[in-house]
C-alpha cells in the first residue's frame, strides 16, 4: 500500500514535533506543516495531503474554518482535530464540518498513535 | 470566581504534568495574589479570556523547569524558541480544557508569550487574581488567574 501524505497544523512547533514522532511508525509521511489555517490551505494546495491534524486555537485563520476551506477544496481529506478545547460543543462542531475525529490536549503519543489507528482504519 | 472554580485549575494544572510527564506537581496553597507582585518567572504564556467570563489566565516558569519538561515529553530542542513554546503551549491547553467546566462561552485567545521577570504582567485592575504556585522537578512555577 502506497504510504499516505499527511500535512500537520499547529501554532506551537512541539506540537508539531510531538504529532510528527507520535506518528512516525505509521504509514505516513509528513509533506507539509503550518502553523495557522492561512497557512494550511496554502500548503495543502501545493502538496496535497491525505491526512490533516488540525489544531483549532491559531491566529489569523482558525481550526475550523480552516476545516472547511480544506474539506470545499477536496472532501475526501481525512482531519483529525488536535487541541485543548474540549468543551463537547465544539468537538461535535468540528465532526460536523467535517472531521472525523477529535483528540484533547494534552496528548500522549499513544493517543495519538490510537486515533490515527482508527482514522486510517478504514483503508483496512 | 469562587473556590469551586479556582479548584478547577488547580486539578487542571495537575492533570497536565501528570499527563505530560506521569509525574504530578508539587501544588502550593492557592492564595489570592497582590495585583502589584504576581509572580512572575523567566517566561510567561498568558491567555486572554473572552465572552460569558472575562480576564486573563497565565502560566509563568523557570528556564529549568520548561527545559526538563521540553526533555521529559521527548523534545530535544531546547532552543529559546521552543521555551516560549512551551509556556504559551501550557496556557493554551489549561485554558482550553477549563472550556469544560466553563462551556463554550468560555472564549481564549491565542498565547501572548513575555519573556524575562522584568515585565509585570497585567491583569484586570477590578477583578481578584488567585495564584497556585507549582514545584516540579524542584522547579518553580505559578499558574495565575483572573477571571471576572
Amino acid at each position: 500500500m502506497s504510504r499516505l501524505k499527511m500535512m500537520v497544523v499547529d501554532d506551537s512547533n512541539i506540537i508539531r514535533n510531538k504529532i510528527a514522532r507520535s506518528l512516525s511508525t505509521h504509514n505516513i509521511d509528513i509533506v507539509a506543516t503550518a502553523c495557522n489555517g492561512e497557512e494550511a490551505v496554502k500548503q495543502f494546495a501545493e502538496n496535497d495531503p491525505d491526512i490533516v491534524t488540525m489544531d483549532l486555537t491559531m491566529p489569523r485563520m482558525d481550526g475550523l474554518e480552516c476545516i472547511r476551506e480544506l474539506k470545499k477544496r477536496k472532501p475526501s481529506t481525512r482531519i483529525l482535530v488536535v487541541s485543548a478545547l474540549a468543551d463537547k460543543s465544539t468537538a461535535i462542531q468540528a465532526l460536523k464540518e467535517g472531521a472525523l475525529g477529535f483528540v484533547c490536549k494534552p496528548f500522549t503519543e499513544d493517543d495519538l498513535s490510537d486515533a490515527m489507528n482508527e482514522l486510517l482504519a478504514g483503508d483496512a | 470566581m469562587d473556590e469551586q472554580e479556582l479548584r478547577i485549575f488547580v486539578d487542571l494544572v495537575r492533570y497536565y504534568f501528570e499527563r505530560q510527564t506521569g509525574r504530578l506537581p508539587e501544588l502550593g496553597s492557592p492564595h489570592l495574589g497582590d495585583a502589584s507582585a504576581l509572580p512572575i518567572h523567566d517566561y510567561t504564556g498568558v491567555i486572554g479570556i473572552s465572552g460569558e467570563r472575562q480576564g486573563c489566565v497565565y502560566v509563568t516558569a523557570s528556564r529549568e523547569l520548561l527545559r526538563a519538561l521540553l526533555l521529559q515529553v521527548g523534545e530535544t530542542d531546547v532552543s529559546e524558541a521552543n521555551l516560549c513554546d512551551l509556556a504559551g503551549e501550557i496556557a493554551n491547553t489549561i485554558s482550553g480544557n477549563a472550556r469544560l467546566h466553563f462551556g463554550p462561552d468560555f472564549m481564549i485567545s491565542v498565547p501572548v508569550i513575555v519573556q524575562g521577570t522584568a515585565t509585570a504582567i497585567q491583569v484586570p485592575r477590578n477583578v481578584k487574581a488567585y495564584v497556585i504556585p507549582l514545584r516540579w522537578h524542584k522547579h518553580d512555577a505559578a499558574l495565575v488567574v483572573s477571571l471576572q
